[in-house]
């Protein structure tokens, strides 16, 4: 009894995600296809790291209903991009544009790159200049000489 | 000796770094919309659907337009917050009930009272898309001209009342 209850709850789960996920067949596949590209370049402002093409979020279903709607309309991708970004600003997008507030999101991960080239080649530098072979003086000279010579120490 | 304190240098750096990062919350999105004017809408009143009430009706005054609707937990955190401004008649409040069945948004006002001088109904959520709402409750202060001033993210607290809102509402009333 047990085994079929859960077969059944199974079955319904099957069915109804089955369900939500045939929606989008039945509309015009073109609208989908753009949908789907804009979607893309989105985040869900609900749950951030999911873009909006991927998120089940409620918002994320009316916002692809209004992309959806104006994509119908005409619009191109460029002015739907900036009906969102009117309303929720650069954050809205997975590639926000450069200006000066991003400028540290764009360039500052190459500029720690340089800055750790800089350093590493300085370092490798120093210790090369360092690290040159010196002469023995006398005292040195003759201690190695006699752990030369030690019988205990197998050469 | 020196070059020991390097590592420790920026160690120091990424936690200061990140002890700010921890401190911003990432859902508080500042909203483009401050000081551009405040989106147009005319939408059905909650209690009397057969009028409409307009963005545009408001202008010559500071008003308050706060999202809400029947299902928002955070909501009900702010409500009473709200019934208590409401009685100060500081300034219209404006709601903006928003995706909810009507019948459930006016059993909620009834019963935990009705901060509101009047609500809309935004039942598919247009009016919020443009006002850019991603999480009820928000609010949006806008002044005479019908410039959005101010935007709360998430419930009006006591403190953002005292310290933000009220002494920018006067300065706009002024």
């Amino acid at each position: 009894m047990k085994y079929v209850l859960a077969l059944i709850l199974a079955l319904q789960c099957a069915l109804s995600s089955w369900a939500g996920e045939a929606t989008p067949l039945a509309e015009d596949p073109v609208v989908e296809q753009r949908l789907i590209g804009i979607a893309e370049e989105l985040r869900c402002l609900v749950c951030q790291n999911e873009s909006l093409a991927g998120s089940r979020a409620d918002l994320a279903l009316d916002l692809r209903r209004e992309i959806r709607t104006l994509i119908k309309a005409g619009k191109t991708d460029a002015e739907i991009m900036d009906f969102m970004v009117s309303r929720y600003g650069d954050f809205v997008r997975y590639r926000p544009p450069v200006n000066p507030l991003t400028w540290m999101l764009w360039f500052g991960p190459f500029a720690l790159l340089i800055g750790a080239g800089v350093i590493l080649v300085r370092m490798v530098r120093s210790s090369q200049r360092g690290a040159g072979p010196k002469a023995l003086d006398a005292a040195q000279r003759e201690k190695a000489q006699s752990l030369l010579k030690d019988p205990d120490f197998p050469s | 000796m020196k070059k020991a304190l390097i590592p420790l240098g920026i160690f120091i750096v990424l936690v200061v770094f990140l002890a700010i990062g921890l401190t911003r919350d990432p859902h508080e999105i500042p909203s483009p919309l401050i000081g551009k004017p405040a989106p147009a809408f005319t939408a059905p009143r909650l209690h009397e659907s057969g009028r409409t009430f307009s963005a545009k009706d408001m202008l010559g005054q500071v008003w308050l337009l706060n999202t809400w609707a029947s299902w928002c937990v955070a909501c009900r955190q702010e409500h009473p917050i709200l019934m208590e401004f409401a009685k100060t008649k500081t300034l219209p409040i404006i709601g903006l009930d928003y995706k909810d069945p009507e019948a459930d948004g006016l059993k909620w006002l009834a019963r935990f009272g009705d901060p509101y001088d009047l609500s809309v109904t935004d039942r598919d959520g247009r009016i919020g898309i443009d006002y850019g709402v991603y999480g009820v409750p928000e609010s949006f202060l806008i002044d005479k001209a019908g410039v959005i001033r101010y935007k709360q993210i998430g419930p009006v607290t006591e403190e953002a009342l005292r310290d933000k809102i009220l002494p920018l509402i006067r300065a706009l009333q002024k």
